[in-house]
């Protein structure tokens, strides 16, 4: 708007703005977010555009992830490097996605990502375990983990291959109103 | 056997390129014939786990050879995730169309250019001829997957053309595809940057003239103004952290009450806006009515309780407004004879079509946001997939407290657990004594509820018949200063009550269900709304006809002069109430009972927020609030502050005294539910109410803008008629109005054309249910065909591998391939 920032150049931030669903002023205050988390390795200045990844154990304590069981999931699917450290450009996809403002497909697409715990692009039985162990920490007795992933595959899985693929997986999404709220 | 060999190795290349369909094709041919001479290859096809169809079209291509099974060899038709297939069976399997898209940059990139493509198809922008793909055969033109040539070309190259496709899109189109494509933000941005150097390129190629240039930077200038506007009305965003709040500790049901709270919010101040503008300010403008009686007995204090006295003669209640056309002094001065002035603003036409338009306006809204709503909960076959649905969906992402997850976790523990014993155990024969002693418990609580219900209804009716006789003999005795107040103080015995009535007997039907058994929650959950529902539709309705049936229609008797500005009085002494107990509710409910539970009762839990109780009451509210419109017009005013009030109030007990609910809620599907309630008993009854009253009341002769007519409908109709009179060209509009408006045949119409139009709906929606279950099993069939497929290729290779040596020649020109 003619807010005199040094932080991003006005290039920058219309990109940022086209391609992720925040506004200007709520991507400056998430690249503070960020900084916050290691003000000694980012810079202030990111007009030149360093390269600065910020290791996961930092992401992984910022309070909105640090009780959720799928945390290493969501920063590993979101990190570049796939270990979950993550740049600034991650950072904000990964809350752009997590908005409310996302539009369902694309947060199933990630979703499904991060349930696909071996990254083979589909969720088979032993994906489906991890997840509720991750969901239900020992709440459930093995038997009923396993009958769980049999009659969900069953009911979700429509080529009948034995696993979820993403067609599987986003035909099941449409279904749920709830979902990734 | 050289031709074999050759045979194998197009084979592989073929299905690696399957944009050659007539090689496929041949070589599957050759295939089967190769198959019909080897008998020892014959797969045994009857411990296959196919589905009777799959296999009835398999045979389709077979040659009848196949049918003859021979036990030689089972082969197990597992899932398609064995370790057991050769390296070029899982190449050939890795690169099958539907696998590449959820992986690959570049299945994504094509998946995204056909969107585009489609997309500025159907926006019908004009691409130059060079830009369409080369080999766009009709076939495939909008699938979702290229299978030609293209998806083995270099990623620089169909980038390029996802480029093109970008940049011919409108601006908004291509913001929007960015955004939604699973790309990482850094590939985004080289893509936009792309897209951007594209277009400046071109532009400063073709040398536009410098006014295009000059609209190019308009365009930029206005798009950044439109980026700083939307930032601005997002920090205008009220609550917004209120909100996050309250959803990290207490999850989506909770959350979805305070946002019900702001929407009703914001109808009240639309509501309030309308009013101010329209009827308040033109009136607070003008000096008042000459001709009123003024004389007040004002009492102290009392008077914000009981909106009489001091108020009773204010702007606040419609007895204020002026039935004739006003006109500001000050323009009239320099008329000659003064029948018409530079501004007149005709009061009585302004009030009816103001409250009508809010109405309507609001109407429109409320359908609106509930038929989205409701579009969005709503699913066409919900037949199977709940458990699916359970795992994948429960997890509410918004909580960010830790001891909240971790009752997150054990309530989808539970409901895992419950789900799965209910799938295995068998069904529970109850036996009969047992069902029917539950069904008598239902019965029973059932009668209790409407037994009580029923009996507080009797006591509103004969209570307020009671206090209205004996209004009535007051006013007939001379007041003394006493009598005054005692006389003040039993206006408040009616709203008092009906808010005692409020506050307990939810409690009285919380208890009588805990004495019963539901089978689910959410059953339990819809019998606590309708039984409060149906208590407060009664009461309501029990009210709305104490006032027009007692006091509207003989005003004399109670000596008033203005049977709306009291009806008003009363609707604010209500609403009053309401607040007033909600308050105290809250305050003994959540703060004191929690005190009480930990002290004296020793309980760990905190209680829990009863989420349909707290809307219902909501609802209640706002249905006083558009009763109370018409007669008070600044009652909105008066809700708004309680709105903002009860936001603050109950997240303040919330976070003291509330813990997060170990039952589950299923936010979307209630939000609709509420939704629908707000629209249907509750803005229907009002606006049913209100039409009643402007319909057929007779408006008080002594005050108001409608004195003197003989309803509130005749002054539009008088309008349209002084319309006609004075321009003749317009009596067609007379006509048109006692025809139309008037006559309840047209309504009719209207109204049979709505239910066939909605019946017709209907007849479609069944028609897709159908459509979708003969698709699924399609897609069962086909996930069929690709198992049975891909096993017999894997069979073929691994015999061909193992009866010739040249089988090794072919694995070494296949792994040539990449």
């Amino acid at each position: 708007m003619g807010n005199k920032q040094t932080i991003f150049t006005s290039q920058q931030l219309d990109a940022y703005q086209d391609c992720t669903y925040f506004t200007r002023k709520e991507i400056l205050r998430l690249f503070h977010r960020y900084r916050d988390l290691a003000p000694q390795l980012v810079p202030l200045d990111y007009t030149t555009g360093p390269d600065v990844r910020l290791p996961y154990e930092l992401i992984g304590s910022m309070p909105e992830l640090k009780d959720n069981p799928f945390r290493q999931r969501i920063a590993e699917v979101f990190s570049e490097d796939g270990e979950g450290n993550m740049t600034l450009d991650d950072f904000l996809d990964m809350f752009s996605v997590l908005s409310e403002m996302a539009p369902r497909d694309l947060k199933a697409y990630y979703a499904f990502r991060i349930y696909d715990f071996n990254n083979d692009d589909f969720i088979c039985k032993s994906d489906l375990e991890k997840t509720l162990n991750r969901l239900t920490r020992n709440e459930l007795t093995e038997d009923e983990v396993r009958m769980v992933c049999e009659k969900v595959i069953d009911e979700a899985d429509l080529d009948n291959d034995g696993r979820l693929s993403l067609e599987d997986f986003q035909h099941m999404i449409v279904r749920a109103p709830d979902f990734l709220r | 056997m050289a031709g074999r060999v050759g045979f194998h190795s197009d084979l592989i290349t073929d299905i690696e390129s399957p944009a050659d369909e007539e090689g496929v094709h041949d070589s599957f041919c050759q295939l089967i014939e190769e198959q019909s001479h080897d008998h020892h290859d014959a797969i045994e096809m009857t411990s296959l786990e196919l589905e009777e169809e799959s296999r009835d079209d398999v045979m389709h291509l077979e040659s009848p050879v196949y049918l003859r099974v021979d036990s030689e060899e089972p082969q197990h038709m597992e899932c398609l995730i064995g370790g057991r297939w050769s390296s070029d069976t899982l190449k050939v399997l890795s690169s099958m169309p539907s696998r590449t898209i959820g992986r690959s940059r570049g299945a994504i990139i094509s998946q995204y250019y056909n969107r585009t493509l489609q997309l500025r198809r159907r926006r019908q922008s004009r691409p130059s001829i060079q830009h369409f793909p080369r080999s766009a055969r009709p076939s495939i033109r909008g699938h979702r997957v290229e299978t030609d040539a293209d998806e083995y070309e270099e990623d620089d190259n169909k980038r390029e053309r996802l480029v093109n496709n970008l940049q011919n899109l409108s601006a908004n189109d291509r913001v929007r595809m960015l955004r939604a494509m699973p790309l990482s933000l850094s590939e985004k941005k080289e893509l936009r940057m792309l897209v951007l150097n594209k277009a400046e390129h071109s532009l400063s190629q073709n040398q536009i003239p410098c006014c295009s240039q000059l609209k190019y930077y308009i365009i930029i200038a206005v798009r950044h103004g439109w980026y700083g506007w939307l930032s601005f009305l997002s920090s205008l965003q009220l609550w917004q952290t209120a909100l996050k709040c309250v959803g990290g500790h207490f999850g989506t049901g909770v959350l979805s009450y305070f946002l019900f709270l702001r929407t009703l919010l914001f109808f009240n101040v639309f509501l309030f806006l309308v009013t101010a503008l329209f009827l308040v300010v033109p009136q607070a403008v003008v000096a008042p009515d000459p001709g009123r009686n003024t004389s007040v007995t004002s009492l102290w204090g009392l008077e914000v309780l009981t909106g009489a006295g001091y108020f009773s003669d204010s702007l606040m209640y419609y007895g204020y407004y002026s039935h004739q056309t006003l006109q500001p002094k000050h323009s009239c001065s320099k008329s000659i004879n003064g029948t018409s002035c530079g501004l007149s603003y005709n009061m009585p036409l302004v009030y009816f079509f103001t409250i009508g338009a809010a109405f309507f306006i609001t109407c429109i809204i409320l359908v609106y946001t509930m038929s989205k709503s409701f579009g969005q909960s709503f699913r066409i076959d919900k037949s199977k997939g709940l458990l699916a649905i359970k795992v994948f969906s429960s997890w509410d992402y918004k909580v960010s407290k830790k001891s909240s997850v971790r009752l997150q976790r054990a309530n989808i523990g539970t409901q895992l657990k419950e789900l799965v014993a209910e799938v295995n155990r068998e069904e529970l024969k109850f036996s009969v004594l047992t069902r029917l002693f539950r069904v008598f418990i239902h019965m029973l609580a059932w009668l209790m509820c409407l037994g009580s219900t029923l009996a507080c209804v009797l006591a509103v009716f004969y209570f307020s018949e009671h206090m209205h006789k004996k209004d009535v003999e007051t006013r007939t005795r001379t007041s003394s200063s006493d009598g005054v107040m005692l006389k003040e103080a039993s206006l408040l015995a009616v709203p008092v009550l009906v808010s005692c009535i409020n506050v307990i007997l939810p409690g009285f039907f919380n208890a009588v269900a805990w004495m019963e058994e539901y089978d689910s929650p959410s059953v339990l959950n819809y019998v606590s709304i309708s039984r409060n529902l149906l208590l407060k539709v009664s009461v309501l309705g029990v009210l709305c006809h104490h006032w027009l049936g007692r006091v509207a229609s003989d005003p004399e008797q109670l000596g008033l002069q203005c049977w709306e500005s009291f009806v008003g009085q009363e609707l604010y002494r209500f609403l009053l109430m309401d607040f007033i107990f909600m308050l105290l509710d809250t305050f003994f409910g959540e703060f004191l009972w929690r005190l009480f539970s930990q002290k004296a009762l020793k309980r760990k839990r905190k209680p829990v927020f009863d989420i349909a109780r707290n809307v219902l009451e909501l609802i209640y509210g706002q249905t006083l609030a558009w009763l109370g419109v018409l007669f008070s017009p600044l009652l909105p005013v008066v809700q708004i502050i309680k709105l903002l009030f009860l936001f603050y109030m109950k997240k303040v007990s919330l976070m003291m005294n509330c813990q997060a609910s170990g039952k589950p809620w299923r936010a979307s599907q209630m939000t609709t539910i509420f939704i629908t309630l707000l629209c249907f008993p509750s803005f229907l009854g009002a606006s049913v109410c209100v039409t009643y009253t402007m319909w057929t009341m007779k408006p008080s002769a002594g005050c108001g803008p409608f004195r003197g007519l003989k309803t509130m409908f005749q002054a539009g109709k008088l309008w349209v008629q002084k319309l006609a009179a004075d321009n003749p060209n317009l009596s067609w509009l007379a006509s048109a109005h006692s025809y139309l408006v008037e006559n309840p045949l047209f309504l009719f119409l209207c109204a049979a054309i709505f239910l066939i139009v909605i019946y017709f709906h209907s007849q479609v929606v069944d028609g897709q249910r159908k459509i979708i279950e003969l698709l699924q099993e399609q897609i069962e069939n086909e996930g069929g065909d690709k198992k049975f497929l891909i096993t017999r290729l894997q069979d073929i290779h691994e015999r061909k591998r193992v009866v010739s040596p040249r089988g090794v020649r072919g694995a070494s020109e296949d792994s040539s391939y990449s």
